[in-house]
């Protein structure tokens, strides 16, 4: 056997086995979303007394697993901003991948978000019957307005003809998104009643972990489309990225103790930032180790220790930085519903309601199911996109920018 | 005037007559039937001031007679629906100890109102803040915003429900100031049940109300009152 036909044979199996793996991997998400929708399907016949939410605590993890991806989704277009609003080629050449997981993410994000609705059934009285004062409702807008955009913008680069309006749609991206993460903060800055939310760090402090959050899952999604094409990334561009994403982890470490210590200045504050960051048990200990040590410091040793920020510390740093996320917001959504609302300063108080009590929630499988079919939607948008589409980021050879 | 003139005139004034004499009893008896007496009044402002010097510990026949009036099933666990609860609450520096109702607050600046997207938390023209049933749809974002921790959201299907009180399985729910009965004239039946007359119910803008001269004459609080939402119930003896 000559060595031609061999090296075809080879090229052969390899392309059937690569078909078969991304078909494999296709079922095997779309197992995951199906699971989601089985759970929706029993939260409705049931209620949402098959859930562990409960009257204390009212948004739990379908809601942890929503405002990840919806924040994600927004930070992850900082990558293709970085591109087509600063003129960076290296970022520009990914503005079409990072464009990509933008809509993947706010379609499972948003998914979930709806699908947990106590009535998800009626989601077009969300359109019929607008509340101009609602926050929710103006998210509503800009969620959508985020996907009309995001559409425009990948059509502008990847339709030759409309190449010359790429950058007028990277510039209202770019804005757009601004706004909709300040949106995401603002649904809880508003809470004023509630200390762990009634904050105005929290919209500055939504954008920057969008940044930080999207970063992460785009170095994941750039490793995985460059191994699954066998190429291999420049290691300037890697060292560049990595070195992006260890100063988002740090913004996100900074704003985060603006928030804690801005808290803790208030005096009425500090009982509530004695129980997240010390005396609140799981929710202390998930800040601390989930999201301070696992999410923030390891990720940072593995990017700029020396002998670090290779590809595979990376991933690893940007898993640990999507961790780090989860426990965020965990801490945050549940932690800061758990604390009991100061309805009479200056008393001990108790009732049947959990007055004065910190709430109890146990999540069920059920919104875990829930949550992780929206990632599920979310991989199987991005996957079939890039296997349809090329996402694929095509760099010059002479990006010195 | 021709003899035919006038006896069409005739007959259309008996058939009107008769059609009239038919009608009426009915339209009359669909009104009382609904109770209705015309849109909510902006004149009025429904209230609440309570005596919780009145309000004594260990009783729970305001919650009882909340619970029968509305069809809620008097559970306490965590998806149970409370519309109003007890609370017993203990100065932390003087030891002093009270025990107090507490339900949807009826504030004249909802933040349940605010924030709901969908604009089924509303407020009546008379203050009463309420949860339209059909526009509802489940987000709870009104629990989050609410300072009272007033509202319940529906967690399991309903049976037997009372028909004056309609209830949704996944839709909000909180104290409706027994708007049903106040719309017939009738007081809230927390009001009504409380054997030590704690709750007075009535029309803070009606200054010769026996509420409006009471809150007048006694000192009383509104709950967060910092929040500045103006609550439709007031405390005396805080």
């Amino acid at each position: 056997m000559s060595i031609q036909p061999a090296v075809q044979f080879f090229d052969q199996s390899r392309a059937r086995f690569r078909n078969r793996l991304f078909h494999a991997l296709l079922a095997a998400g779309g197992l995951v979303v199906l699971a989601g929708l089985y759970a929706v399907y029993l939260m409705e016949h049931h209620g949402h007394i098959i859930t562990g939410m409960n009257n204390q605590i009212v948004w739990g993890i379908p809601h942890v697993f929503a405002i990840f991806l919806i924040v994600a989704a927004s930070g992850v277009l900082n990558v293709a901003s970085i591109g087509s609003v600063f003129g960076k080629a290296a970022y520009k050449a990914r503005a079409p991948l990072a464009g990509l997981l933008s809509i993947a993410m706010l379609a499972g994000g948003l998914t979930v978000l709806m699908l947990d609705l106590g009535r998800p059934d009626r989601i077009i009285v969300a359109a019929t019957n607008y509340n101009i004062t609602s926050v929710f409702a103006w998210n509503v807008l800009l969620y959508s307005g985020m996907f009309a955009l995001v559409f425009v913008y990948l059509w502008t680069m990847m339709e030759r003809r409309m190449n010359p309006l790429s950058k007028a749609a990277g510039f209202a991206v770019f804005a757009w998104r601004f706004i909709l993460t300040t949106g995401t903060g603002l649904i809880f800055a508003f809470l004023v009643a509630r200390q762990a939310y009634a904050s105005a760090v929290l919209p500055p402090l939504f954008i920057v972990i969008s940044f930080a959050w999207g970063m992460a899952v785009f170095l994941i999604a750039q490793a995985i489309i460059y191994a699954w094409n066998g190429k291999a990334l420049a290691p300037e561009i890697m060292q560049r990225m990595k070195n992006l994403l260890g100063v988002f982890v740090m913004g996100t470490l900074y704003l985060v103790a603006a928030y804690h210590l801005t808290n803790l200045y208030f005096a009425h504050q500090s009982g509530f930032e004695r129980f997240i960051l010390a005396e609140g048990g799981i929710y202390p200990q998930l800040f601390w180790w989930g999201y301070v040590l696992l999410g923030n410091i390891l990720p940072l040793l593995l990017i700029y220790l020396p002998g670090q920020g290779k590809t595979k510390s990376v991933i690893a740093a940007s898993l640990l930085v999507i961790f780090g996320g989860f426990a965020l917001l965990y801490v945050f959504i549940i932690g800061g519903q758990a604390y009991p609302l100061n309805i009479f300063p200056g008393y001990q108080v108790s009732s049947s309601f959990g007055d004065g009590q910190v709430a109890a929630y146990h999540p069920s499988l059920y919104e875990f199911l829930l949550g992780f079919g929206g990632l599920g939607i979310a991989f199987l948008i991005a996957a079939v996109s890039a296997r349809a589409l090329d996402f694929m980021p095509h760099d010059q050879p002479h990006s010195a920018d | 005037m021709s003899d035919i003139d006038s006896a069409r005139r005739g007959f259309l004034k008996t058939t009107l007559g008769a059609a009239a004499i038919a009608i009426a009893p009915g339209l009359l008896l669909f009104e009382a039937a609904h109770g209705k007496s015309g849109p909510a009044s902006s004149k009025v402002r429904w209230g609440m001031l309570i005596d919780t010097s009145r309000c004594k510990t260990g009783c729970n026949d305001c919650v009882a007679a909340c619970n029968k009036e509305n069809g809620l099933s008097g559970g306490t666990g965590a998806t149970d629906s409370q519309w109003i609860r007890k609370i017993e609450i203990k100065d932390i520096g003087s030891g002093r100890e009270l025990s107090l109702p507490m339900m949807c607050q009826h504030c004249e600046h909802p933040p349940c109102v605010e924030v709901c997207p969908t604009t089924a938390s509303f407020k009546r023209a008379d203050g009463i803040v309420l949860v339209d049933k059909h526009r509802c749809i489940g987000c709870r974002y009104c629990m989050m915003a609410c300072p009272y921790k007033a509202r319940s959201f529906v967690h399991e299907p309903l049976h037997d429900q009372n028909p004056d009180v309609p209830r949704g399985k996944g839709t909000v729910e909180s104290c409706t100031f027994c708007v049903h009965r106040v719309d017939q004239g009738m007081q809230p039946a927390c009001a009504e049940a409380c054997p030590n007359q704690a709750i007075l119910f009535g029309d803070l803008n009606d200054a010769n109300s026996e509420i409006a001269r009471k809150v007048r004459s006694v000192a009383s609080v509104q709950l967060r009152a910092d929040l500045r939402l103006n609550p439709g119930i007031r405390y005396q003896g805080l």
